[in-house]
């Protein structure tokens, strides 16, 4: 074989583990509520797709193969296991084989019990989003462990904890029943926004990791969209990312410099991105079911119009987060409040409004100092102010915003 | 009973699809209460948390989860052993010094953990105090008994 032909080989087998591994994931776990075992089981198959496609080339149905040479090798794993309950999920394994699964590619798509199962309530909220990452997406512990900013060997021995947990605790791979379901699929939905956030946020205009996560949460919600294509939030969410999204390029000016959003060049944003967020807001109020990130998205959707109009609407985004507050009073929506209302009504309202907020709640939070400073400048409050801008730059974690806001400091 | 009629649907579950599963799995339900609740076990017979319990206990039997279980005494009355150095410490007391502490346990048989706490959350104790679910170990105790 030549050099090409492998090289096509090793991206025939990429492209089969990026597109297929959630849902092979998924499948084995889901018939054997055991994740960690499904997990090597699937990175045995794809070792073996690389040694054996290269030498008898790609079969005609890839995901089969890898399924059916993964089961094989769970069935060893569980073997070798010296566990007593270990042999359970095997008997049941070989139980449920039907036939040769090469000639029935069909199995279905579990995916969206995993994900449930990811944000489980009983596994740690802050392990949610790594486990997601991880199962339905094959992200590696080390690539986790870089954006939660933890050790690769913490982030490793926590993940293995949540799988054990998740075997062990009688966790199924089920749809929650309808009363359960907006709580459960919020968890859910949290857990993908998180991922984003974190993308976000690491950032930084350069850093690809971060850029990375972003699109993988992007694409995380993309796949529950496929699922639950009639939950209203869902496609909130999907709006929300999108918007954001869309904002990339104008981010940052071409030094690296912080642009807050009000001040960035909108034709730099991206059109289709914003075109498409739109529609997964209209569709998802066309449900009129209202939620959080619906109504996050449609914050986004007014900052959007600019593009069009040239001017914000402060007043419906002040409206929105009224709302927001109801369902959700976090200090990111309080504080987002607060500033809508100081452009829709006046610094001091806006300044009202924060003054309302616990001071011990909003010690460490940087958006609200950096909020904070910024009003008071702009009522010439400046030794206030000034104290508010040594808050919000000492708690900042992105250099690009710290110089900003050093600069607007004076 | 009103209030507990859900408890009876509990085994109407989907069935679930992992094998544990299949055989429906056991879950112990541990019951932590404060020194109120202990305190109002000798109160009289209307009292409302002892009519709570009646009407869960019946609940649970009716739904044909419920495989066994007992209130204990007191923490008071606990005494701890343990052996260090071939020497035996016995010590007055329960083993943990916490305000909330053991006051009975109840194995229920349910198909997942979801289920189970369905159940707990039924429990008159995890209103004033908490409920810990733990599924049983049958593998270990396989390994005890052989």
């Amino acid at each position: 074989m030549s050099g090409s032909e492998q090289e096509s080989t090793h991206r025939a087998v990429e492209r089969v583990a990026r597109e297929s591994y959630g849902r092979l994931v998924a499948y084995l776990s889901s018939q054997t509520c055991d994740v960690g075992s499904a997990e090597d089981a699937l990175s045995n198959a794809l070792v073996a797709a690389l040694e054996t496609w290269p030498r008898d080339g790609v079969p005609q149905n890839p995901e089969a193969w890898l399924l059916t040479t993964a089961r094989r090798s769970f069935i060893d794993l569980v073997r070798h296991r010296k566990v007593a309950e270990a042999s359970e999920p095997t008997l049941a394994l070989l139980r449920v084989e039907p036939k040769d699964m090469t000639l029935s590619p069909e199995f279905p798509d579990e995916r969206l019990k995993l994900l449930f199962v990811c944000a489980h309530p009983a596994i740690d909220p802050a392990m949610h989003t790594p486990l997601m990452l991880q199962t339905v997406l094959g992200l590696d512990a080390a690539r986790i462990a870089h954006a939660f900013l933890i050790s690769p060997t913490t982030m490793g021995q926590r993940l293995v904890r949540a799988k054990t947990k998740i075997r062990d605790a009688g966790i199924r791979f089920e749809i929650p029943l309808e009363r359960e379901l907006p709580q459960r699929l919020d968890a859910v939905l949290e857990a993908i926004y998180a991922a984003f956030g974190i993308g976000w946020d690491d950032m930084a205009g350069v850093d690809q990791r971060g850029r990375d996560l972003a699109e993988e949460a992007i694409w995380l919600a993309r796949v529950l969209l496929q699922l639950m294509p009639a939950e209203a939030e869902v496609h909130g969410l999907v709006a929300l990312m999108l918007h954001c999204e869309a904002r990339r390029a104008a981010r940052r000016g071409p030094d690296g410099r912080y642009v807050p959003l009000s001040e960035q060049d909108c034709h730099k944003w991206s059109a289709p991105l914003m075109e498409e967020a739109e529609r997964h807001l209209h569709e998802a109020s066309s449900r009129s079911r209202t939620g959080r990130f619906q109504l996050e998205a449609a914050i986004q959707s007014v900052h959007a119009e600019r593009a069009r109009s040239g001017e914000i609407q402060w007043n419906a985004i002040m409206v929105f987060y009224e709302q927001l507050i109801r369902i959700s009073p976090t200090l990111g929506t309080r504080t987002g409040y607060a500033a809508a209302a100081a452009e829709a009504k006046g610094a001091e309202a806006g300044l009202a409004a924060l003054d309302g907020m616990d001071l011990h709640d909003v010690s460490a939070y940087q958006p609200y100092w950096a909020v904070r400073a910024h009003l008071l400048q702009r009522l010439g409050k400046r030794p206030e102010a000034l104290d508010a801008f040594d808050r919000a730059i000492g708690l900042a974690e992105d250099s690009a915003v710290r110089q900003f806001l050093l600069q607007r400091r004076g | 009973m009103g209030r507990f009629p859900s408890v009876i649907h509990l085994e109407a579950r989907q069935a679930p699809q992992c094998p544990q599963g299949e055989k429906v799995m056991q879950f112990a339900l541990l019951i932590f209460e404060s020194p109120e609740a202990f305190a109002a076990r000798n109160t009289d017979e209307n009292d409302p948390y002892l009519g709570a319990w009646r009407a869960y206990y019946k609940a649970l039997v009716e739904a044909n989860i419920y495989v066994g279980g007992d209130p204990l005494q007191p923490p008071e009355t606990g005494t701890t052993v343990r052996l260090k150095d071939g020497k035996r410490h016995v010590q007055d007391g329960p083993f943990a010094d916490t305000k909330e502490q053991l006051g009975g346990f109840t194995i229920l048989e349910l198909p997942s953990l979801d289920a189970a706490l369905e159940g707990a959350a039924r429990c008159p104790a995890a209103a004033i105090g908490a409920v810990e679910v733990r599924p049983v170990s049958p593998g270990f105790k396989r390994q005890v008994i052989g």
